[in-house]
């Protein structure tokens, strides 16, 4: 296993260099000694020297990953401490507030890491604020391999672990944000267990099967806790380490650009860039989220007190991941429905139950549909701009959208207490908003998105505007437009050119009606519906004539009269694109 | 948005691909426009200043080595703070103890991640690399192998030919689905009337929920609020000054919390509207109503005596205590229950019964 064959070839790969003065080969020993043992030469040959591309957006799984590892380690300190138990214990530790109260062993375990243990609160603040920051790193993650069509074949299986680590991560969160039985926490258990309630039939089972009996019993802590510190964290373990063999096996997506194909991935090698970029950025994570927990106060559960089932604080939040659900549960219209003697609670079951239920079910759904839409069965490597997506991207900015108003709803009365406005009026309007705000983002990214495409084409038939007018010696006024960098107009020119669905014919060479034809006609029209409006990049003669059109114009380089022709850039690019008889050019 | 061209250009039904099912493949169809601009390929290897200037890149080094070496310095730092510094030391309204401890810790982490992304970024080779990709699929062969494999296995089993067999085995297993199930029985006892139920009956006196005194009617003026709970929650003095203990401790005190609570407001008798066969359900106008939200289960004690507007502060449902605890706004289907009042023969305040219905978040079998 002596210097390991580079895999790699490219122009850019330096030759052995034999003149460089003897020396040992760097742990020749011990690798030789590990591989007569594991045999990991084949497996290590190939992966050492993996080419990973560069781009600030691909480190936001990686935050997710290292905030992962970051909660195990500050994870592991806590359970040396914590006591999962529901036993009432009188509180006589060092926080003179509470010294004497009677409390849950796990509130006064939780006091103690807090006040007791040196380093104990760093952990705990550190842990609470890595759950966060996981949880957030995973949200914008999804939403970064969602905008850039990264789910696309072969990744679709990825995609779909990917949402299975993100609903695990919300339940991790809560459950350890439950563990404290404080008096916020347990309000937020309260408002769980009404929602299991509102399940049809089976709601009072599940809940009592749940708590071991009534609300809140004395065994939901310890349950809660073998689920935080063993279930969940042995299922993310699992699923985690199986997204990441799939990311080494399917190789990282990269932009397009020069030299950048869908064939190949460009970029540096994990020996030695990426081990020190990323075991580098792992240190990075770590310390930000240490100097959070030293200056960012989070979760002064002594605040709060120990749980009480006839206390409330008011202006009680969840942690933000939950704060979504929470806007669906006060925006809710109040409908409960009785038939027969029993009773269906619309209220809570729908925003508290269906609501997350709809959104990981449209996501998991979303690669497939797409790829129904466009028939396209190959593999995708090269990310999509988002203005290149238009339909796609706008479904997402309505889903943000819907997100964020819920988001916001969640935080309702604080946002009205501090605005000085009627909590009653802002939950109407928000209640409007969240249906009419989605479908006004989705208009308008759709719109902004063509109109980028628009502005691609013109930068490639017209250079950009270098802000120099000139005066020709007629008295009409022009700008001056230069050609985009080469690199640039490739860039800008890698995405597909997509053309027409093409059905097939309804009737078969006997003139019989072929089968499937009312799915074909649905399918055709979401076609239509999702990128019949797309600007086209030019064909090589407009470009050529764009050139020639500019020469004569004016003589000076890439140069676009306005004024005086009339010949105005858009029209000027309408003019051009009308030949292709395509309706994306329409203004 | 759906709209396209009036020539139609994305027809609905077409020859072209006539006699297969679907356009599948973008790349067959006819007529695809060449590229526009040809891939001009890598640009070519700039060097950093650290390549060719030999000061900068043994500044790169030194500045290096310097991040690695702080760090160091900063992990014995938090060494020296954790046994030096008392947990009750204050520093700037901080812990001064949990500050030391975190921003040493931190700052070292950092300083060896920005070190090694530094030494990356500065002084390891930068040559980007080219990578060639294969398809996710296996090949052909192997592919054709292992479901030949596959297919061999199965035959060989006789899974596809011995249907007692297979149907017995799936039978099987599928039954010893019910141990797995019928385990988890004992999670907890079944629900029965428990949701119905609340310590409330004919004669439990109302009483402060924190001291657990006993109220006249006389201390609540109008417009006043009191939040209350049975006194079954508390400890008692018998008449010979003997201590009789609370009914309810623990863990069974904490579940029936979550349904007695009730909060006692006072409005002007000419304010309230009683619902029918309410009328004498309150004591000179003193109401009492479950604390217990009706949308998901929080305790509500919000009370806005100008208008007699409970809120619940956890999703701001909004009843009318005036009026039999009328919801007026936000989720929450059901109004408030209210408990009936009376008062005992020392003149304080009793149920005169239990609620007539359940109070908290509603279930299936609420009704």
């Amino acid at each position: 296993m002596s210097a390991p064959a580079p895999n790699t070839t490219g122009s850019t790969r330096a030759a052995p260099t034999p003149n460089l003065p003897k020396r040992r080969v760097i742990g020749t020993g011990a690798l030789t000694w590990v591989d007569e043992r594991l045999g990991l030469g084949g497996l290590a040959k190939k992966q050492l020297r993996k080419v990973f591309p560069d781009h600030w957006s691909f480190m936001l799984g990686e935050i997710a990953l290292w905030s992962f590892v970051i909660l195990l380690l500050t994870g592991v300190f806590l359970s040396l401490w914590f006591k999962p138990s529901m036993a009432e214990v009188e509180y006589l530790g060092s926080y003179a507030e509470l010294r004497g109260l009677h409390m849950s062993e796990a509130y006064a375990s939780t006091l103690d890491l807090s006040f007791d243990v040196r380093g104990g609160l760093l952990m705990r603040q550190m842990h609470h604020w890595s759950a966060n920051l996981f949880l957030a790193s995973m949200t914008i993650h999804m939403l970064r391999v969602f905008f850039t069509g990264a789910f696309r074949k072969p990744r679709e299986m990825n995609w779909l672990i990917g949402l299975a680590l993100l609903q695990l991560g919300i339940i991790e969160g809560f459950a350890g944000y439950s563990l404290p039985d404080d008096l916020l926490s347990g309000t937020g258990l309260r408002i769980a267990e009404g929602l299991m309630r509102s399940v049809p039939v089976v709601g009072s089972y599940v809940s009592f099967f749940i708590f071991g009996g009534e609300f809140p019993g004395d065994v939901i802590i310890p349950r809660l806790y073998t689920v935080h510190v063993l279930l969940i964290p042995g299922l993310l373990l699992g699923l985690i380490t199986a997204h990441m063999l799939l990311l080494v096996y399917h190789k990282h997506t990269q932009w397009p650009g020069p030299g950048r194909t869908n064939n190949n991935v460009v970029g540096f090698p994990l020996m030695p860039v990426y081990m020190a970029k990323a075991g580098g950025y792992f240190f990075i994570v770590f310390g930000v989220t240490a100097l959070m927990g030293a200056l960012l106060q989070i979760n002064p559960i002594w605040m709060y007190g120990p749980y009480n089932p006839s206390q409330v604080t008011a202006g009680s939040q969840p942690d933000w991941y939950m704060g979504w659900l929470e806007g669906g549960l006060r925006l809710m219209l109040p409908w409960e429905t009785e038939i027969w003697g029993y009773t269906i609670s619309w209220n809570v079951m729908l925003p508290g139950l269906a609501l997350m239920g709809l959104l990981f079910t449209v996501l998991a759904a979303y690669p497939f549909i797409e790829r129904w839409i466009t028939g396209d069965d190959r593999e995708h490597h090269l990310l999509d701009r988002p203005r290149n997506q238009p339909t796609r991207t706008a479904f997402g900015i309505a889903g943000v959208t819907a997100y964020g108003l819920l988001w916001i709803a969640g935080g309702n009365d604080i946002i009205a207490a501090q605005f000085g406005l009627s909590v009653h009026t802002l939950a109407v309007v928000l209640r409007f908003a969240v249906v009419i705000g989605p479908i006004l983002a989705f208009v308008v990214a759709r719109r902004w998105a063509l109109s980028l495409q628009r502005h691609d084409r013109e930068l490639l038939l017209h250079g950009y505007e270098t802000g120099v007018i000139v005066r020709s010696p007629e008295g009409s006024y022009s700008e001056i437009h230069a050609p985009i960098d080469p690199n640039r107009a490739y860039s800008l020119t890698t995405h597909e050119r997509r053309e027409p669905l093409q059905l097939a014919s309804p009737v078969d060479a006997n003139g019989v009606a072929a089968p499937g034809q009312a799915k074909e006609r649905v399918r055709a029209r979401l076609f239509r519906f999702w990128y019949a409006d797309d600007v086209p990049k030019p064909t090589p003669e407009e470009i050529e004539a764009a050139a020639h059109h500019a020469s004569h114009d004016g003589g000076n380089g890439h140069h676009v009269g306005i004024e005086t022709s009339g010949m105005v850039g858009g029209e000027d690019f309408a003019s051009h694109s009308s030949s292709e008889g395509t309706s994306a050019v329409k203004r | 948005m759906t709209s396209h061209g009036p020539d139609g250009h994305l027809p609905q039904r077409s020859a072209v691909t006539d006699g297969d099912t679907t356009g599948q493949d973008l790349s067959l169809l006819p007529d695809r426009p060449a590229e526009p601009v040809s891939d001009p390929g890598i640009p070519p290897h700039e060097p950093r200043p650290t390549d060719v200037d030999p000061v900068l890149e043994r500044r790169a080094e030194r500045q290096v080595a310097m991040l690695f070496a702080s760090a160091a310095l900063l992990a014995l730092a938090f060494c020296v703070a954790y046994f030096t510094i008392d947990e009750s030391d204050i520093f700037l309204g901080y812990g001064a103890l949990n500050l030391a401890l975190g921003l040493t810790l931190g700052f070292a982490l950092l300083f060896i991640g920005v070190g090694a992304i530094q030494w990356a970024r500065k002084l390891m080779a930068d040559h980007e690399l080219v990578e060639y990709r294969h398809g996710a699929a296996s090949t052909a062969a192997d592919r054709a192998e292992s479901i030949a494999a596959f297919q061999a296995g199965a035959e060989e089993s006789g899974f596809g030919r011995r249907t007692l067999v297979r149907n017995s085995l799936l039978g099987s297993l599928a039954v010893l689905g019910l141990p797995a199930v019928v385990l988890l029985r004992d999670l907890g006892p079944l629900p029965g009337d428990a949701f119905a139920r609340t310590v409330w009956k004919k004669g439990v006196r109302v009483v402060k929920d924190v001291s657990g005194e006993p109220i006249r009617p006389e201390e609540l003026s109008v417009g006043g609020q009191i939040n209350a709970a049975p006194a079954s929650f508390f400890e008692t003095e018998g008449p010979d000054g003997t201590v009789i203990p609370a009914e309810y401790e623990g863990h069974q005190l904490q579940i029936e919390k979550t349904k007695a609570p009730v909060i006692l407001v006072r409005m002007a008798p000419d304010d309230i509207t009683p619902g029918p066969g309410r009328e004498d359900w309150g004591i000179d106008g003193i109401l009492c109503y479950s604390k217990i939200c009706t949308h998901v289960g929080c305790p509500i004690s919000l009370w806005e005596q100008q208008t007699h507007q409970l809120l619940c502060p956890c999703h701001q449902s909004t009843f009318d205590l005036a009026d039999s605890g009328r919801v007026l706004f936000g989720p929450a289907a059901r109004p408030m229950p209210q408990l009936p009042l009376d008062v005992d023969e020392e003149g304080y305040l009793i149920a005169a019964d239990g609620f007539n219905e359940p109070v908290g978040p509603s279930y299936w079998e609420r009704g």
